[in-house]
């Protein structure tokens, strides 16, 4: 647990909290589900509602206004990366996600906020599976 | 009511700067559990459960929004079904290769980065690919075949 500081677990529970609230409004504000992958597919596959754009388009604006603000040095953390496996990845979180009705926020977070057996099921595979593939050495694009 | 979904993207997007999710190679240190293991990222899925949940409870009993009374809509509870697994499996395998989920990568696309410009577009044609692909489930099945369905052989 080399990597893990006490500035990285402050970091990641005030993160999460407010992961939790945007799920949290979105729910009870709009009515959906802030899954990231069906918000944004909605957008790409055609099937639009303004509750997905002008949420993404809260997501999209939230580096800038961090970044205005001397939080964020929006920093490239993919320079130089490999790109034909970059491409591949993109590929397979693009289909995997559609086929699976999720991804990190709409099964990781909402599904087991919503005590869905699908979305526990779901969660464990996707991290096992990513835990497996860095395991192997496969992880990285760098 | 187009401020409250733009508050929430803005305030999820601050939570993947603000945890850390946003830098790929953070999450493979979290995916990395055999050799460098850093577990912190478990602590923004644990603090994001916490305040998520007692929501979904609320919405469960409460199937209106706060704000104007619109329907909250809930994923039916339905069964594990093949599409689920083998959707999630790929995902972990494009997520374990990168390091990127779709959250996280959008917002650091969104901040200039041309890698994850890229990967948003790949995902993109992945996601357009597999809806054309698996004609629309959501559409109960629909008696005819679509023209996806030949275009994927």
């Amino acid at each position: 647990m080399m990597g893990m500081t006490t500035d990285s677990v402050i970091h990641a529970l005030i993160g999460g909290v407010l992961i939790g609230a945007a799920v949290s409004v979105l729910l009870l504000g709009s009515g959906r589900i802030a899954g990231i992958s069906g918000l944004f597919g909605s957008l790409v596959t055609g099937r639009a509602t303004p509750v997905a754009l002008w949420f993404i388009v809260g997501l999209l604006a939230a580096p800038w206004l961090a970044s205005f603000a001397g939080f964020w040095t929006r920093p490239d953390f993919l320079a130089d990366p490999v790109w034909p496996k970059l491409v591949f990845a993109g590929l397979l979180v693009g289909i995997g996600t559609n086929i699976g009705t999720g991804c990190t926020s709409g099964h990781g977070i909402c599904g087991i906020a919503n005590l869905s057996p699908r979305s526990l099921t779901a969660t464990l595979i996707f991290m096992g599976v990513a835990a497996l593939v860095v395991a192997l050495g496969f992880g990285g694009l760098a | 009511m187009r401020l409250v979904p733009l508050v929430a993207g803005l305030l999820f997007g601050a939570g993947m700067l603000v945890s850390g999710m946003a830098d790929p190679h953070k999450v493979l240190a979290f995916l990395d559990v055999t050799r460098a293991w850093d577990p912190s990222l478990a602590f923004v899925m644990a603090a994001a459960l916490a305040i998520a949940l007692p929501a979904f409870a609320y919405a469960r009993r409460h199937p209106r929004t706060l704000i104007g009374a619109q329907p909250i809509v809930l994923p039916p509870r339905s069964p594990l079904t093949p599409q689920l697994l083998v959707g999630a499996t790929l995902f972990g395998i494009g997520w374990g290769l990168s390091g990127l989920c779709p959250g996280p990568v959008l917002v650091v696309a969104s901040g200039g980065s041309l890698g994850a410009i890229v990967f948003v577009l790949a995902m993109a044609i992945g996601m357009r690919l597999a809806s054309r692909c698996a004609p629309r489930r959501a559409s109960k099945r629909a008696p005819q075949a679509s023209d996806g369905d030949a275009a994927c052989g």
